[in-house]
């Protein structure tokens, strides 16, 4: 059999746990260090450590979804919309009627109102929003699943910490900045990895015989060399073997057809049911992005398949979190690059709008059913508890366990985990 | 007095605070009415402007049809429902409601003998309605998305309904059975997983000779509004498509609605690209491109024409103030000399 941790050689241990330490808020965040637990055979041990693994998982809605269609709906307002307003499963809370699952998943979730992010560029909006801070041509800073992988990273992790869920194909990304690339994403679509089958007349001795020559070549190489370049390859590599190695994780068809059915017979059913076994298996952050939602044309009948598409497998997903008991160690965020205007344009669409929109959010350490901020009638303008994506940005981390205000050091620098002049939006914490 | 679209003129505008859907003269060509973003339908009475609330429904109103004798309205719910209204009662009630669909109802027509009534929207189901008790007659199944458009034939043996994906189907209206399809997949794309266009509207030439279907197509981006308008015109004895309506090269926009006159001529109606840009109602005879355009600064998707022949109601939308009126309006253009 090929060796599970590598060449076991020092150069491949990178960047671990010196930021634990320092960044948990307590014990409990000690035992998320835990990860990889693809490796467990018998299920209720995996489903115990699972349990208790800190996770993240980001639904990327593309594009810009309207919030009046969603989570903050105007029935009735000038520029409200055809679609009403429906109850949730926590009274007095009531989203659009494009969602019905969903609402009765709520007292799993809770709604921020009240986002103003200023920037409704679809260039620099979903950067803002996966980095909490602005870029500047001086700096780039990681994206959150960046953070929470290197945050949650052990010595003991098999699998990609940090994973894109998508139709277009696999690959690394770079959008793990200044962190490096073991905590760069890796996209995944549903299938095993290409290429995952070892060549048929390939024997184990053969493999780990060249292999363990490999290995011997990079130390060779690496001695007295200690660059992005080489981090870069020796991870790839490393990460490649693993992917191989447990290539059916990705492979949603393993799941039972009965699940495969629930979550449905689309893209996105497929993605959201890897979502879980991804999550189960122990990858620490997963994001799934959704649809379009530019809907500068016909918005309304746009959303119907959009989110008609959406609803169900989301709200199947965080049934299963929470009945798998999952959900309280895992985060779980809905999100898009900025809302829309309550304004419609002449083909009945709606034109970006950053100033005032929403985003749910529920899992972890989130209050229950909570509803934070609020705008004014139309939906135009935040009347009540700004907010804005820096903060977000500490939100998840605290909601996980992790201390916002924490660092990361790289190459000898502090480098903060999150924008020091801001602070978590406390309503939204247990 | 024949109708000479050349001489298009405003005559009548009639103000409302939000935008609106859809507009129809009653039979009788007394009122108009305009349902609204508000989730009201507005009567004018013509041409004196009183204007009267139908407020019932709990969303948008999608489409309006009258009985045969103009005595009733029914008013097509976004909210599943169809209600039946006295049209000239001073104060109108709904006399029936009737949850008739699962999602939008889109689309009504009247039989030409005035008994049935057909419904359809979103959960692709065509559903046949006696206009005179609103009780079930059949429903039509066999549309794979949602059903946009109705038309009934002059000579009542036959419905229409076109769809999202562009089919549109021939039914048997005695029977439900369906008879035959007409091919406007040229009017649907598929791009960026969002399915665009449709057979917004059906309409039947004068002379029963070519079935005409509006929407839209070459669609690079369907979010970004970089489409063009296209009217397919197809020979209703073959079904075959015959030849399409547009307008010149890289318009881009959407006909939401395209009818024949009387005498012959078609209009349709389509938002111009680009903000502030406007509308135009477009007139054509049997060319490609149009012989008359006629200019209006606030947008609108519907209208509807006049028993008169010469009057044509539009649905304005309320606009940003920047690019036009911040209110919706029914406005009315007259095809004639001004008086």
């Amino acid at each position: 059999m090929m060796d599970a941790d590598g060449c076991g050689s020092a150069e491949h241990r990178i960047a671990r746990r010196q930021f634990l330490g320092s960044l948990a808020l307590g014990a409990g965040a000690a035992a998320s260090g835990l990860g990889g637990l693809g490796w467990f055979t018998r299920p209720a041990m995996a489903r115990h450590f699972a349990r208790d693994q800190k996770r993240m998982i980001v639904f990327n809605l593309q594009g810009g979804l309207s919030q009046l269609e969603s989570w903050d709906p105007k029935p009735g307002t000038d520029g409200g919309g055809p679609f009403r307003a429906i109850r949730t499963s926590v009274p007095g809370i009531h989203i659009s009627e494009l969602l019905p699952h969903t609402a009765r998943q709520m007292h799993h979730l809770a709604l921020l109102r009240s986002l103003n992010t200023k920037d409704n560029s679809h260039n620099t909006g979903p950067v803002l929003m996966a980095t909490g801070r602005q870029p500047t041509p001086a700096a780039s800073y990681p994206h959150i699943g960046a953070v929470v992988a290197k945050a949650f990273d052990s010595e003991d992790r098999s699998l990609p910490g940090h994973v894109r869920i998508q139709s277009g194909g696999g690959g690394r990304n770079l959008d793990a900045a200044y962190l490096g690339p073991r905590y760069a994403s890796i996209g995944v679509t549903g299938k095993p990895p290409g290429d995952a089958n070892p060549p048929p007349d390939l024997t184990d001795e053969s493999a780990r015989l060249r292999d363990d020559f490999r290995c011997r070549l990079n130390r060779r190489f690496l001695a007295g060399r200690d660059t992005a370049e080489t981090d870069a390859y020796v991870q790839s590599y490393e990460m490649a073997k693993e992917l191989v190695r447990q290539r059916e994780i990705f492979d949603v068809t393993k799941e039972s057809e009965k699940d495969q059915k629930r979550y449905g017979q689309h893209a996105f059913g497929r993605h959201c049911l890897l979502a879980r076994r991804l999550l189960e298996a122990g990858v620490t952050f997963a994001q799934i992005t959704h649809g379009e939602y530019d809907t500068h044309v016909l918005n309304f009948s746009v959303l119907l398949q959009m989110l008609g598409e959406f609803d169900g497998p989301f709200a199947t997903f965080v049934s299963d979190l929470a009945d798998r008991g999952m959900l309280d160690s895992t985060l779980v965020v809905v999100l898009s690059e900025f809302g829309r205007t309550p304004t419609l344009n002449a083909v009945g669409g709606r034109e970006h709008q950053a100033g005032a929109w929403s985003i749910c959010l529920g899992g972890a350490s989130i209050v229950r059913g909570a509803v934070v901020g609020k705008t004014n009638e139309r939906g135009s303008r935040v009347v009540e508890r700004e907010a804005d994506a820096g903060q977000l940005f500490h939100t998840y981390l605290r909601a996980l366990g992790l201390r916002s205000s924490g660092h990361f050091t790289v190459g000898g620098r502090k480098m903060p985990m999150a924008d020091p002049a801001l602070e978590p939006i406390q309503e939204l914490l247990a | 007095m024949k109708a000479d679209p050349r001489q298009t003129h405003v005559a009548l505008e009639f103000k409302h605070p939000t935008s609106f859907i859809t507009c129809r003269f009653d039979p009788k060509g007394r009122f108009v009415f305009g349902s609204a973003h508000d989730r009201s339908v507005i009567r004018w009475e013509l041409p004196t402007g009183a204007k009267t609330t139908l407020a019932a429904h709990d969303s948008w109103v999608g489409d309006l049809a009258f009985s045969r004798d103009g005595e009733t309205l029914v008013t097509a719910g976004y909210d599943d429902t169809l209600m039946w209204w006295p049209v000239a009662a001073e104060a109108p009630q709904p006399a029936r409601k009737v949850t008739a669909h699962e999602g939008w109802i889109r689309a009504l027509a009247v039989s030409p003998d005035g008994e049935l009534l057909a419904s359809a929207g979103n959960d692709r189901v065509v559903k046949l309605w006696r206009m005179a008790d609103g009780s079930f007659v059949r429903a039509l199944e066999g549309h794979e998305s949602h059903v946009y458009s109705l038309l009934f034939h002059p000579s009542g043996q036959s419905l229409l309904s076109g769809e999202l994906k562009g089919t549109i189907h021939q039914w048997d209206a005695a029977t439900g059975k369906r008879e035959r399809s007409f091919d406007a997949k040229k009017l649907y794309t598929n791009t960026y997983a969002v399915d665009l266009g449709g057979a917004w509207s059906l309409a039947l030439s004068p002379d029963g000779k070519h079935l005409t279907a509006s929407g839209l197509h070459k669609t690079t981006n369907p979010l970004g509004w970089e489409h063009e308008p296209l009217i397919l015109k197809f020979d209703w004895e073959s079904a075959k498509l015959l030849s399409t309506h547009g307008l010149a090269k890289n318009e881009r926009g959407l006909f939401p609605r395209a009818r024949f006159h009387p005498d012959g001529f078609l209009i349709g109606g389509s938002n111009a690209a680009g903000f502030g840009a406007g509308a135009h109602l477009f007139f054509w005879n049997a060319e490609e491109l149009p012989f008359h355009s006629f200019k209006m600064r606030e947008t609108f998707f519907e209208f509807d024409l006049h028993p008169d022949g010469l009057q044509v109601a539009i649905a304005h939308q309320a606009m940003d103030p920047r690019a036009g009126s911040k209110e919706g309006m029914i406005r009315i253009v007259r095809m004639s000399a001004k008086l």
